[in-house]
């Protein structure tokens, strides 16, 4: 029978993967100082049973290529070599080319055979080139005994505690008699006398002659767990000469096959689609299971209500949609928290990142976490990965001086990268904190000066300054490296922030260092909102954001500094800005003296929105702009409401940049621009909706 | 049909060993670990128990000499799943009461006829 083992594939990917990052975690481990034995043996483990799958699913390359390595991790096992710097880092390139194999063959493509003779070799060379053997040898061994003979005799005298390590002798010679004609005769010289006798002994022994069968090999195999408790003689009955010359040939033709042999998934495509896939808690699953139950109970006592309803009867229906909607809340809730995951999947590469890199650029670096097991959404985690890879690269190559400059500078010469994540209200904030030379104020005035991104004579507050580094085309790196500064880097980094709804600052103290706060909404998928009707159009208001919302005090409107208008609230100035300005709905100027006034807070920024009404609170699911039409100035996303029409949701930290832009008369141009984009999402969802 | 314990730490051999049995009928119980394995041992008795060698806590090799210590499992036979070529360690594995080994890689085919050899 044949029993298809392809299921199985992916739960190996997976565990390959998980113990290629323990085996990292180990290896830096072990670079810092600690050479307890545990660690190796978790590395060797790791090692090991990736060889053990790869061989199951014929990934020959990674399976001998992790048996080279394997040696190298027994030497150190057992003492022989000394974890040091030379051997940890080999053994992190034999990790990341594992990684990378096995990423390969996931996806069905073709393994670069010369890549890992390299890397094997230089393995070997560091063992000093002795146990070198490749992993099949042992079964093309076995496998080449074939001969032509055709008769065998066998004796078979089993030591008395054979049957104490569950072996049974009359099992051997069932599995004897499947390879030919089998005729035995027992020898009871041993047997003592019957009260003598133990039960749990073997005492025969025996004679047998096997017919029909060439292969001395398969008869060596039947008694391969035994040899050792057994006085065991295979003899044929017609010798061959020759034998000796054909199992050499035999096996060097083999050994060569295998070598240049490559790894070919016949099922290609099948592995390329293969899905992601998330591991979860079974108790977050019997949760859902016991909400699914609720909410079957809620619905049959909603539907009998319905067989025959009568008003006297409202208070019941009122009672049971009450239910559902609790019901269906909690289930939603339960069904976001399955996607959640601690940030510490996304922190764990960084050791191995700040270890290579600090390398690289000369520095000492101390990686410090905090907050791992904050959760976040799987998306959300995967699409801050390269934002936060490019931050701490940024922060280890700019922010942070060499010992040199630090040793001057009367710093310790151990410079500190720290990754701080926690849940603030709604939001999860990750920080990026390194105690280098902080931002250089100058450097980025003057360049932002040049670049026209501000003017001379503008008064901006050094804070403001340093954000100014997330704009496009800056770079304050004197020459590039291949680490980072290309001038892109940062501008991406906000770009990819905010396309998570999310928000990045940067606070920086000259000498002290900087602190990069990331700020990310909870998940993407659904937004609490508050509707809002702005001339007519009903707009999206991320509740999160929302302080309070109030009638105009119109003894509290003030107008500062020219045409900036701002609302004054307990001692606070806050700026108002008129929504349907921003979003260019109406030529007439609101009216602020009848207008609601809303407080919404992003980042650091307080501002009013003004709004005409202020419609339901309710759960919107999010639909992305960007997959359906384009990216828009000033807008995250568009949802459907329950009457069925489309509805804009206010990104407010973008409305609160276009709000800015619009009061900055060289940036007018851009502002159009974004405008007249916005018209046309406008138009086209006039259209759909 | 016979019970079978398989004790592995990597979730898709213990996956594979457990169908690969359950396919023709055999009822199996998994074990991620020695330690847990012995303590299911202390409970129950089985007809084979297949365990991997390395493992972390407990490994195959110590979890063959305890359960050996156990009456229910003094002659159960014990495989040891194991990538092993070399004879050491299959030796040092029947010192401690192994019956005998099944060499990786994972075979389905080889895996149902080799037990033949210890359950008939």
């Amino acid at each position: 029978m044949s029993i298809d083992l392809e299921q199985f594939k992916e739960i190996f990917f997976e565990e390959s993967f998980e113990g290629l990052d323990a085996m990292e975690t180990c290896l830096l481990q072990m670079e810092g100082g600690n050479d307890d034995l545990e660690i190796v043996n978790t590395v060797f483990r790791a090692a090991h049973s990736i060889k053990g799958g790869s061989a199951t699913f014929s990934f020959t390359a990674v399976a001998s290529f992790t048996h080279v390595m394997e040696g190298l991790l027994d030497d150190m096992r057992e003492g022989n070599r000394a974890a040091d710097q030379e051997v940890v880092n080999i053994l992190l390139q034999s990790v990341d080319l594992l990684r990378e194999l096995l990423t390969t063959i996931r996806e069905g493509g073709d393994v670069d055979e010369s890549e890992v003779s390299d890397l094997k070799e230089a393995l070997q060379v560091l063992r000093g080139g002795e146990g070198a053997q490749a992993v099949p040898e042992k079964e093309v061994e076995a496998a080449s005994e074939k001969r032509d003979i055709e008769e065998w005799e066998i004796s078979f005298s089993p030591d008395e505690d054979l049957l104490q390590t569950g072996n049974d002798p009359a099992l051997l010679f069932r599995e004897l008699a499947m390879l030919g004609e089998l005729s035995l005769t027992y020898d009871a010289s041993r047997l003592p006398d019957f009260e003598a006798m133990d039960a749990e002994l073997a005492y025969l022994q025996w004679k047998m002659t096997l017919k029909g069968c060439s292969d001395k090999a398969a008869i060596e195999e039947i008694f391969e767990w035994v040899e050792d408790e057994c006085d065991l003689e295979i003899t044929a009955v017609q010798p061959d000469r020759r034998a000796e010359d054909r199992r050499e040939g035999d096996r060097r033709l083999t050994s060569r096959r295998t070598g240049s042999r490559r790894e070919k998934d016949p099922q290609k495509s099948k592995a390329a689609a293969a899905s992601s896939s998330i591991r979860v808690g079974t108790d977050r699953i019997d949760t859902l299971i016991d909400l699914v139950g609720e909410l079957v109970i809620t619905q049959s006592m909603l539907s009998q209500l319905g067989e025959d309803f009568s008003m006297d009867k409202l208070e019941n229906l009122k009672t049971g949609l009450g239910q559902l909607s609790r019901n269906s809340r909690q289930l939603q809730e339960s069904v976001m928290s399955v996607r959640m995951q601690p940030i510490s999947f996304a922190f764990n590469r960084f050791p191995r990142m700040v270890h290579d890199l600090s390398q690289k650029l000369g520095k000492i670096v101390r990686l410090e976490t905090t907050g791992e097991d904050t959760e976040m959404d799987k998306t959300v985690m995967e699409k801050i990965n390269d934002p936060l890879v490019h931050l701490v690269r940024n922060s280890m190559d700019h922010g942070l001086e060499t010992p040199e400059e630090r040793r001057a500078a009367g710093k310790p010469e151990e410079g500190v990268v720290h990754l701080s994540a926690s849940h603030q209200g709604g939001n999860i904030v990750v920080e990026i904190t390194d105690d280098g030379r902080g931002l250089n104020r100058d450097k980025i005035l003057s360049k932002a000066i040049e670049r026209g991104l501000v003017q001379e004579e503008d008064d901006i507050p050094d804070q403001q300054i340093y954000n100014l580094v997330f704009l496009a085309g800056f770079s304050t790196a004197d020459s590039l490296s291949d680490v980072s500064g290309r001038g892109v880097g940062m501008d991406v980094v906000r770009r990819n922030i905010e396309s998570l709804g999310g928000s990045v600052v940067v606070r920086s103290t000259p000498g002290k260092g900087s602190i990069f706060t990331i700020t990310l909404p909870l998940t993407l998928a659904i937004l609490d909102g508050q509707l809002i009707n702005i001339k007519g159009q009903t707009m999206v208001l991320p509740l999160g954001s929302i302080i309070e919302s109030l009638i105009v005090d119109k003894t509290q409107l003030n107008a500062m500094a020219g045409e900036s208008e701002v609302y004054s609230l307990r001692d606070e100035y806050i700026p108002i800005i008129r929504l349907s300005e921003v979003f260019d709905l109406s030529d007439q100027q609101d009216d602020l003296r009848t207008a609601l006034l809303v407080v919404v807070e992003s980042g650091q920024d307080k501002v009013c929105f003004v709004v005409d009404d202020l419609l339901a609170q309710q759960q919107v699911v999010i639909k992305s702009m960007e997959s359906n039409f384009c990216k828009v100035g000033g807008v995250s996303g568009a949802t459907i409401l329950g009457d069925g029409n489309v509805s804009l949701i206010i990104d407010v930290n973008d409305t609160i940049r276009l709000a800015k832009e619009l009061g900055m008369e060289h940036l007018q141009a851009q502002q159009e621009q974004g405008n007249a984009k916005y018209k046309q999402a406008r138009k086209m969802l006039e259209v759909t909706g | 049909m016979a019970k079978v314990l398989i004790v592995d730490d990597m979730a898709s051999m213990r996956k594979m060993v457990a169908f690969t049995l359950e396919s023709v009928g055999h009822e199996v119980t998994s074990a991620e670990d020695g330690d847990v394995a012995l303590e299911i041992g202390k409970k129950d008795s089985f007809d084979l128990v297949i365990t991997d060698v390395n493992m972390p806590n407990m490994d195959g090799i110590t979890l063959t000499k305890s359960l050996r210590e156990l009456a229910a499992f003094k002659f159960t036979p014990i495989l040891l799943l194991t990538t092993e070529a070399g004879k050491d360690k299959k030796m040092e594995g029947k010192a401690a009461g192994a019956t005998g080994w099944l060499v990786k890689p994972f075979d389905p085919d080889k895996l149902l006829s080799t037990i033949k050899r210890v359950l008939g």
